[in-house]
């Protein structure tokens, strides 16, 4: 901790602080360095060493290249998920607890999850196929489940309030939640054995994709999310002194918090889609975050878009390495870290 | 004096019920307004119309000379500043960030601050006695300085006009003194228009120069403090007996409450009858 105190990067004072320009470089040049480090060098961890010198050999053709097969196409498409997934999610933690006002808020509180999980249960269990190419059938209706549940809670959040009320949006949420979850277990009920099995390891979250398709299908919607988040930071700093604070320093509040809660449900639908609901991420790594770099937004939410990356890269090392051969699914990884850490946030907030 | 904000004919409801009707406010500039009235007397949805955080249901709301309704968040913010009764923060912020983010609507989406709004904000610091405060978490602010760091983060807005809810609501004495000396010197010594609503009426006759007098939604009536704020005054407007007097050492009109008035009293058998029944007693039969 001492070590950011130095570099520039806690909350901003005047006399050992640098300037928010600076503050920002720093901050990006070290979470991206973490970030790239960890694409760089996770490929590398597995049953099989590899190297790196000849991953890259030119001289050798890719069909003889063992190390370069195994680096292009068994580990880096689940590390880019791993990265895909983990930036998106921790994003998507911070764009939520801003919103909602509410540090232990994380991307899966307003049922996005429990959508998306209902999506892909419903597609496991009834064999239905709607894959588009070579995209197969559970991202796509795991993604379709959580734009189902954003349209309900948006519904009901703007029914009950002339404005955008994110009181009624939790509350939905939070319904929304248990509703599915009971739906989930029904769908669970009517399936048999592989299914059911299948379905409890979808839950589990797995970032082995098996080919760039899945990733490439969802970075469009997390592009499109985090062009979304660009323009927000700022407006999440007022925006956590309450709605009328906000409105009175020049935001324009529902506007905001609308942009706020689509593009952040948007990141979270395309990262469930891709890698199952891996939890815990979108609250860890934010708090993780602001230990090192304070509250502002404008450096928690590019920092965390960073280091998620980089941190569910290491999880999902943690889960292919830990046990081998036999692999851990990454969601019990970051649940066994997220659980304890989450308790831990609880009784320092209390 | 020109007029800063005008408020023509204001009604407005929450779900068809009436908070306000037919309200008509003319600020100027350099004012010192205050707004007066018991609970649920619509003290702070006027303010809330006057900022344009409500939109009133009948009548208009203008800002030098424009309809506030035609001018975005931004342009509204610029000009005018919000301080409200309590600020909760759910993550922990310097006094500074809070400070800065009073710079909001002069900065353009992607824009950081830069030196111009780091000397605003050290300047506002320093016009609420905050300096020594700016790099500690605002959490662990007593409720006065709080008040006061939130007044910065208004001051730094660059607004010509600040608009207080109850400003010393949760505040003891002592700190109601000193945001009450604050906002006399802000608006001798940076000539900054104040409109404030409050309950107290003492604060309010110390530092006010007007008054508007709410009651049901209406004004009661309007006009320059030592005219407005008299006996048969505050008994019209909170159904309670005072003695109102020009304090030679204070400089400045006092009330004190004697009791309750027994049309009042009759109507709230609960609990109204503690001051009518001890030192005010003789008073209000007398009133009676």
């Amino acid at each position: 901790m001492a070590v950011f105190w130095r570099l520039g990067l806690g909350p901003q004072t005047h006399e050992k602080m640098p300037n928010i320009r600076s503050r920002l470089a720093l901050t990006l040049a070290v979470f991206g360095a973490s970030a790239l480090a960890a694409c760089v060098l996770a490929p590398l961890v597995g049953s099989t060493p590899l190297s790196l010198r000849r991953v890259f050999d030119r001289s050798i053709p890719f069909q003889d290249n063992v190390d370069a097969q195994i680096f292009f196409v068994a580990r880096l498409p689940r590390v880019l998920a791993a990265a895909l997934v983990g930036s998106t999610l921790a994003a998507a933690g911070v764009v939520f607890q801003a919103l909602l006002r509410n540090p232990l808020a994380t991307p899966f509180t307003l049922g996005v999850s429990a959508g998306a999980a209902l999506g892909a249960m419903v597609a496991i269990t009834f064999g239905v196929d709607f894959a588009v190419g070579t995209l197969p059938t559970v991202p796509i209706a795991s993604f379709a489940g959580a734009l189902g549940a954003v349209a309900i809670v948006y519904a009901m959040a703007r029914a009950r309030h002339h404005g955008f009320s994110t009181n009624v949006l939790l509350l939905a949420g939070v319904t929304l939640n248990s509703f599915f979850s009971a739906l989930i277990l029904f769908v669970q009920y009517l399936a048999d054995f592989t299914q059911t099995f299948r379905t409890v390891r979808w839950l589990m979250g797995d970032l082995d994709v098996g080919s760039y398709t899945p990733i490439l299908a969802a970075v469009p919607f997390a592009a499109l999310s985090f062009a979304a988040f660009a323009t927000l930071p700022r407006s999440l700093n007022v925006l956590t002194l309450g709605p009328e604070a906000a409105l009175a320093r020049g935001i324009e509040v529902v506007s905001t918090q609308r942009l706020a809660f689509f593009s952040a449900s948007l990141a979270t639908g395309a990262a469930v889609s891709l890698g199952g609901p891996v939890g815990f991420i979108g609250i860890v790594v934010p708090h993780l975050v602001r230990l090192l770099v304070g509250s502002d937004h404008r450096l928690v939410l590019p920092a965390s878009a960073l280091f998620g990356a980089a941190f569910l890269i290491a999880c999902d090392v943690g889960a292919r390495t830990l046990m081998a051969p036999t692999e851990i699914p990454v969601g019990v990884i970051t649940a066994l870290i997220g659980g304890p850490f989450f308790l831990w946030l609880l009784i320092k907030r209390s | 004096m020109s007029v800063l904000l005008q408020a023509t004919d204001i009604s407005f409801g929450y779900d068809g019920l009436l908070v306000l009707q037919q309200v008509t406010v003319a600020i100027e500039r350099g004012d010192f307004l205050g707004l007066l009235g018991p609970n649920g007397s619509g003290k702070t949805t006027l303010l809330k119309v006057l900022a344009g955080m409500l939109r009133p249901d009948r009548g208009q709301v203008r800002l030098h000379g424009r309809p506030l309704s035609g001018l975005t968040r931004g342009e509204i913010a610029r000009q005018l500043a919000v301080v409200p009764q309590e600020t909760r923060l759910a993550f922990e912020y310097t006094v500074l960030e809070i400070v800065l983010m009073g710079r909001h609507p002069h900065l353009r989406t992607f824009e950081l601050e830069g030196p111009t709004d780091l000397a605003a904000a050290r300047e506002a610091l320093a016009a609420t006695g905050t300096s020594a405060l700016e790099d500690r978490p605002f959490n662990t602010l007593s409720g006065g300085e709080k008040q006061r760091v939130i007044i910065a983060s208004a001051l730094v807005q660059s607004a010509d006009l600040l608009l207080l809810d109850e400003p010393t609501a949760s505040l003891d004495l002592r700190y109601q003194l000193e945001i009450g000396s604050l906002l006399a010197v802000l608006n001798r010594d940076r000539n900054v228009t104040v409109v404030l609503s409050t309950h107290d009426l003492n604060f309010a006759a110390s530092l006010c120069r007007r008054l508007v007098l709410l009651r049901g939604g209406r004004v009661l009536e309007s006009g320059e403090t030592r005219v407005v704020l008299t006996r048969e005054a505050i008994r019209r407007l909170y159904d309670v007996n005072a003695d109102v007097s020009f304090h030679e050492r204070a400089g400045h009109l006092t009330v004190v409450p004697i009791g309750v008035t027994p049309d009042a009293e009759r109507a709230t058998p609960r609990g109204g009858g503690l001051l009518a029944s001890g030192a005010g007693a003789p008073d209000a039969r007398e009133d009676a």
